[in-house]
């Protein structure tokens, strides 16, 4: 438990860029040596709104990239979708600014130790994420297909140097603005099938990563997903972001989804849970 | 001439009057990534029930303006992992412990005192008796002087003769000094003040409360005025008895203002979600207000904003 987000450091990082891209901001962070500890599937939180602010509370962001380049310059990148206050005031903050951030922090994906064959879903911006992943794995000699899907072409996050990252892309939106019309449920069977996929990973909204689960579940492939719970510290003391998790031993827990995730595997999950305790749960009342 | 920081809640002594506020910190393990947890007056553990609880069903937070709304229901391992594992863990910190325990009946209270009497290494208990996560209202035993005094009672005659007791107050109730008045005749040797203010949320999309377990305590800078005031209430009632305040402090200068109310201690609790090293900072900028207005010591100041109602 001592090691807890070891690397996890609280610095006044400055904004180096601010670019809308889509429905989307890309910012670039510098943050010294934080970069050479951040994985991807790792988040960053950060203090939003300014000092006297009335958000008490800081905004969790997955980790889209780190650049290392040495003890002064690593960078971190993130995408931000300006959808409440919180996010949109960061989304308006210029290269230049300083904001309060603490990262790396929570789990990140775990990654095989043989070349696998890596199916990587993204929702929206829950993209973000995947392409960094990409890079490891394809560092790790992997084949990776990738799925991004969203409501419209505008809310796909799908950068040039991420495609190139990936052996296949496949777009989907539910209007059909770009890619095939449908969800990125309707796809993955084939992909799977065709790819002979051994290993899925994803992050996006908790209903998409659901149905992902079940596709997983019934081709016998291994899930991996960055889950989401509303969340007040993203550093594991206050206990709100849990949901429930079946461990080794059997035993259904409420575990914070900030350290125990936000990467879990898909097989451990209970879903459908929301807005209950499921029976059988430790400590149940 | 040294500034003196040193404070007491009962019999038990502190180096500095900042404190965890209990559910806000856990048992310490993820804060000593960001601070050495010996820098603190005290950390106060999550409250720790009798057996394992799984705590209420998510969503379980929401953000309201200038604070938020928690509904938790007490999460934890229950008392006797906690002893095998947390205390022995921050015993290894140098921290000093304050350990706060919640009970479902008078009887539960009274185990869990039986269950500490003997455990070394803890500077003081803190009785939470006023959680607001819970199913039904009537056990929330602060909110009545006979189940206020019942619960205190029970620990009491538990605890032993040592362990100062810190009954935790709810301000949802008609006259906290009166309740106040109880614990201590009951046994309480201090008072923390406050818990939770009980508080709604509807989410006007689904126009459904926004959490699992529809009510939720709320907390921060939006309950700072009510913990200042209930400070002040129960002090100017009952002077001699020390008061570990908490409710929204997210400064220095918040922390002077519940001193000045009477409070002895200051707990930090939501301003360590915003800000893990939050309760480090607010210590430092405390000292400097204190020396600022020209106190030599802490204590000096507790209570400090009375002094006219004594005059006149």
């Amino acid at each position: 438990m001592s090691s807890i987000n070891k690397d996890a450091k609280q610095i006044m990082a400055e904004i180096i860029s601010n670019k809308r891209v889509g429905a989307y901001h890309h910012i670039v962070f510098a943050v010294g040596e934080i970069a050479n500890y951040a994985r991807p599937g790792n988040f960053v939180a950060i203090a939003v709104g300014g000092v006297n602010s009335a958000m008490v509370l800081r905004r969790a962001f997955a980790i889209y990239r780190t650049i290392d380049r040495g003890s002064d310059g690593g960078l971190l990148e993130i995408v931000v979708a300006p959808h409440g206050a919180g996010s949109t005031w960061l989304t308006n903050q210029a290269p230049g600014f300083k904001v309060d951030l603490v990262a790396p922090l929570g789990t990140a994906f775990g990654i095989p130790t043989e070349p696998v064959r890596a199916l990587l879903v993204g929702g929206g911006y829950g993209s973000a994420p995947l392409f960094g992943l990409s890079e490891v794995l394809k560092g790790r000699g992997c084949r990776v297909d990738m799925v991004l899907g969203a409501s419209t072409a505008m809310k796909i996050y799908a950068p040039l140097d991420g495609k190139r990252s990936v052996n296949s892309l496949t777009i989907v939106t539910e209007d059909g603005t770009t890619g095939v019309t449908g969800k990125v449920t309707d796809v993955l069977p084939g992909i799977i099938h065709t790819s002979q996929i051994d290993i899925i990973y994803s992050c996006g909204p908790m209903g998409m990563l659901e149905a992902i689960n079940r596709i997983a579940e019934e081709n016998g492939v291994v899930h991996q997903c960055a889950v989401e719970e509303a969340m007040a510290c993203g550093i594991g003391v206050c206990m709100t972001c849990v949901l429930p998790i079946k461990g080794e031993d059997g035993e259904i827990r409420m575990l914070r989804s900030c350290i125990d995730g936000p990467v879990v595997d898909g097989a451990s999950v209970i879903w459908g849970a929301k807005r209950t305790i499921p029976a059988g749960t430790w400590g149940r009342e | 001439m040294m500034f003196d920081f040193k404070t007491n809640l009962g019999q038990a002594q502190f180096e500095n009057p900042i404190f965890t506020a209990s559910g806000c910190a856990g048992s310490g393990k993820e804060l000593s990534q960001f601070f050495e947890l010996s820098e603190l007056g005290a950390i106060v553990t999550k409250s720790i029930m009798l057996k394992a609880r799984s705590g209420r069903a998510t969503p379980r937070m929401a953000e309201t303006p200038s604070g938020m709304l928690n509904s938790i229901g007490l999460q934890g391992p229950g008392i006797d992992q906690f002893l095998e594992l947390d205390i022995p863990w921050l015993r290894q910190q140098s921290a000093t412990i304050v350990v706060s325990i919640a009970g479902e009946s008078v009887e539960d209270y009274a185990v869990l005192a039986r269950k500490l009497r003997s455990v070394s290494g803890i500077s003081a208990l803190e009785v939470n008796i006023s959680c607001p996560n819970v199913e039904n209202r009537g056990q929330v035993f602060a909110c009545q002087p006979a189940t206020a005094r019942a619960a205190i009672e029970a620990v009491r005659r538990n605890i032993g003769g040592e362990l100062p007791i810190i009954a935790k107050l709810t301000p949802d109730v008609t006259s906290i000094a009166d309740i106040a008045e109880e614990v201590v005749a009951a046994g309480a040797d201090a008072i923390a003040l406050i818990n939770t203010v009980l508080g709604m949320v509807i989410d006007t999309n689904s126009m459904r409360p926004k959490l699992a377990g529809k009510t939720g305590g709320l907390s921060g800078p939006a309950i700072r005025p009510i913990a200042v005031r209930a400070i002040y209430q129960v002090h100017e009632r009952l002077p001699h008895v020390k008061i570990l305040g908490m409710g929204g402090v997210s400064s220095g200068r918040d922390a002077f203002e519940l001193i000045l109310a009477g409070a002895s201690a200051v707990s930090v609790g939501t301003a360590t979600f915003g800000n893990p090293t939050a309760a480090i900072k607010i210590k430092e900028e405390l000292r400097e207000e204190l020396i600022s207005h020209g106190f030599d010591s802490l204590r000096e100041a507790v209570g400090y904003a009375h002094r006219e109602e004594a005059r006149s």
